[in-house]
């Protein structure tokens, strides 16, 4: 990963590119970090890629309950050449969970994106088939949100059968 | 009207011609279903396959059958009770998940592990990917008709299961790792056992490459089928031995080396042209590099303890709980509330047998993670199989999917 101030520069290099897209950038644990603007992730995330960083390793979410813009969407990137990692992450609000899907980029977003909609309800503008993918698709909410309970959901027994399924969380 | 006449109005508007709507007479797409319950989807897989005759032109996995919520249930957990629950995502590679998440957690916390426990690490890691590759190289054989790779798999399987029992007391789902460590140091008579397994290993290796390589039938099914190349794999995010069989040599252990793999002298075995022939290859030859890594660490093992000594993080050894006060206190607080990790967030990729496995963990600073994500190679390169399957058999489907070797534990988590 680039050292604090290599990752400077880089953030430089990428607000002077594309202006107003890097918010901070942070480096600890030996993890380099640009926080992004959520609007503009799919022109910094291709910008990126032009510089080397062409493999998306992980894309995966976090809730940062209670601060708001709650949920962050981090992408994981790779420059297979140089051996480098760079972590992008764009903040979303709880209230317009949506930021661009970077499946044209990287046709392998695919799942993750997904995995992130069914997980914290993230929406992905563009992705082309937005579905759940681990949990069923007739169910409601979003489980890895911190806010959600473990626990919540009713055992389904032949007694309660009739109630239907789930039927009084 | 009544169903009766309901009915024969229907029957009366069907025709008898196999077209269907603006496909001609000689094709027609059947979507079938495969799975989730089918020995050739290796877990609970499920398959939408659009076939035309007997090739097919799209599939649709369906997944999610085994989800447990592990991610979820990690974050009611203090960190050291995640580790059992985490080795349960990929049921073939628990070392590897323990691995990953221990690794995050001593990132953040800022940890030297000792170097005794990173060889013991490397250890178990290595024998972890034989016995990984070796259930792979079983389970695809039967699927491609040889039954009797089977048997021979899973003997040398169970070898190191005992090997595992030995050193940790479980055969499978071990705990063995611990963060900081490993929990216990190996006993008496395990590096003997190992030594006279890897010593086996290479000729055994060679035995099921005699029965597989010299097989027409295996062979043909293998060579030239599901093509996909070195841009489209990376597009799709797929690391492993996929990635190295289609000529890419990207293993984690040479790029960015962890737990003194840097140490080791091994080479990364890659494939040509990327077909079901060079992955069955890059596993079976990535067997004898594993080996000769067990081999050095053995022969290297440096003294020293096998955890680290600081007892904010890992329980005192068990004499010391009679003796001394302050150890009862460290062990009470380490087991009622568990230790404290500083805010932060780290990703620690590691190679699996099945690519990069990368845990990504979040602290808020307190006794339990904030979030804990597995990047799992089955789930990224499950993707990959829907191009690779393309315009190929729905046997050489079912090849493809031994090949690529998905895990749905890991894949659902």
């Amino acid at each position: 990963m680039p050292d604090s101030s290599g990752l400077d520069a880089l953030a430089q290099q990428l607000s002077e590119a594309l202006a107003g897209s890097v918010l901070a950038t942070s480096h600890a644990h030996g993890r380099a970090e640009i926080q992004i603007s959520p609007e503009q992730n799919v022109a910094v995330l291709g910008w990126l890629r032009q510089q080397g960083y062409s493999f998306l390793a992980s894309l995966h979410g976090v809730d940062y309950y209670p601060h708001e813009p709650r949920l962050g969407v981090i992408y994981e990137l790779l420059d297979m050449q140089n051996v480098d990692r760079v972590s992008v992450k764009a903040r979303v609000r709880t209230d317009a969970p949506a930021i661009g899907s970077v499946i044209d980029l990287w046709p392998g977003a695919d799942f993750p994106e997904r995995e992130l909609y069914d997980m914290f309800g993230v929406s992905f503008d563009g992705h082309p088939d937005l579905r759940r993918i681990l949990m069923p698709e007739d169910y409601e909410g979003h489980p890895q949100r911190r806010d959600f309970p473990v626990g919540g959901e009713p055992v389904l027994f032949t007694h309660n059968e009739s109630d239907g399924y789930g039927a009084d969380r | 009207m009544s169903a009766v006449s309901d009915y024969r109005r229907r029957e009366e508007s069907i025709t008898m011609s196999s077209e269907s709507a603006g496909m001609g007479e000689t094709h027609e797409l059947l979507t079938l279903n495969i799975g989730p319950h089918h020995p050739a989807t290796h877990g609970v897989l499920r398959l939408i396959a659009t076939l035309e005759g007997e090739v097919v032109r799209d599939i649709k996995p369906i997944i999610g059958y085994v989800h447990t919520g592990i991610e979820k249930t990690a974050e009611q957990k203090s960190y050291w009770k995640v580790i059992p629950v985490v080795e349960r995502m990929d049921y073939l590679s628990y070392y590897f998940n323990a691995m990953a998440y221990c690794g995050a957690v001593e990132t953040l916390l800022g940890l030297e592990v000792p170097p005794r426990a990173q060889y013991l690490r490397v250890i178990h890691l290595e024998l972890n990917r034989i016995m990984s590759h070796l259930v792979w190289l079983g389970t695809s054989a039967l699927d491609l008709g040889a039954m009797s790779m089977f048997w021979y798999c899973f003997r040398e399987r169970e070898t190191i299961l005992d090997l595992f029992e030995m050193s940790s007391g479980q055969r499978m789902h071990t705990r063995y790792f611990q963060v900081g460590g490993v929990i216990e140091d190996i006993p008496a008579g395990f590096a003997q056992k190992v030594k006279k397994f890897i010593d086996e290993m290479p000729s055994r290796a060679d035995q099921y490459a005699d029965l597989l390589e010299k097989n027409e039938i295996l062979l043909s099914r293998l060579r030239d089928t599901c093509v996909l190349d070195e841009q489209t794999l990376l597009g799709l995010g797929v690391t492993g031995p996929l990635l190295r069989a289609a000529g890419n040599p990207w293993d984690l252990r040479k790029a960015a080396p962890y737990s003194s793999y840097d140490h080791f002298d091994f080479r990364v075995p890659v494939g040509t042209v990327g077909d079901n022939y060079d992955r069955f290859r890059v596993r079976h030859a990535e067997l004898y590099e594993s080996t000769k890594i067990i081999g050095q660490a053995l022969a290297g093992l440096p003294e020293g303890p096998h955890i680290v000594q600081d007892r904010k993080v890992a329980l005192p050894p068990r004499h010391e709980l009679a003796t001394s006060m302050e150890s009862l206190i460290h062990h009470f607080k380490l087991v009622t509330e568990g230790f404290r990790v500083p805010e932060g967030e780290c990703y620690y990729p590691i190679e699996s047998p099945r690519g990069e496995l990368g845990c990504f963990v979040r602290s808020d600073g307190s006794a339990k993670p904030a979030r804990v994500h597995m990047r799992d190679p089955s789930f990224i390169n499950l993707q990959a199989t829907a191009p690779m399957v393309k315009d190929a058999y729905i046997a050489d489907l079912i090849a493809t999917l031994a090949m690529v070797d998905p895990v749905l534990g890991g894949v659902d988590r």
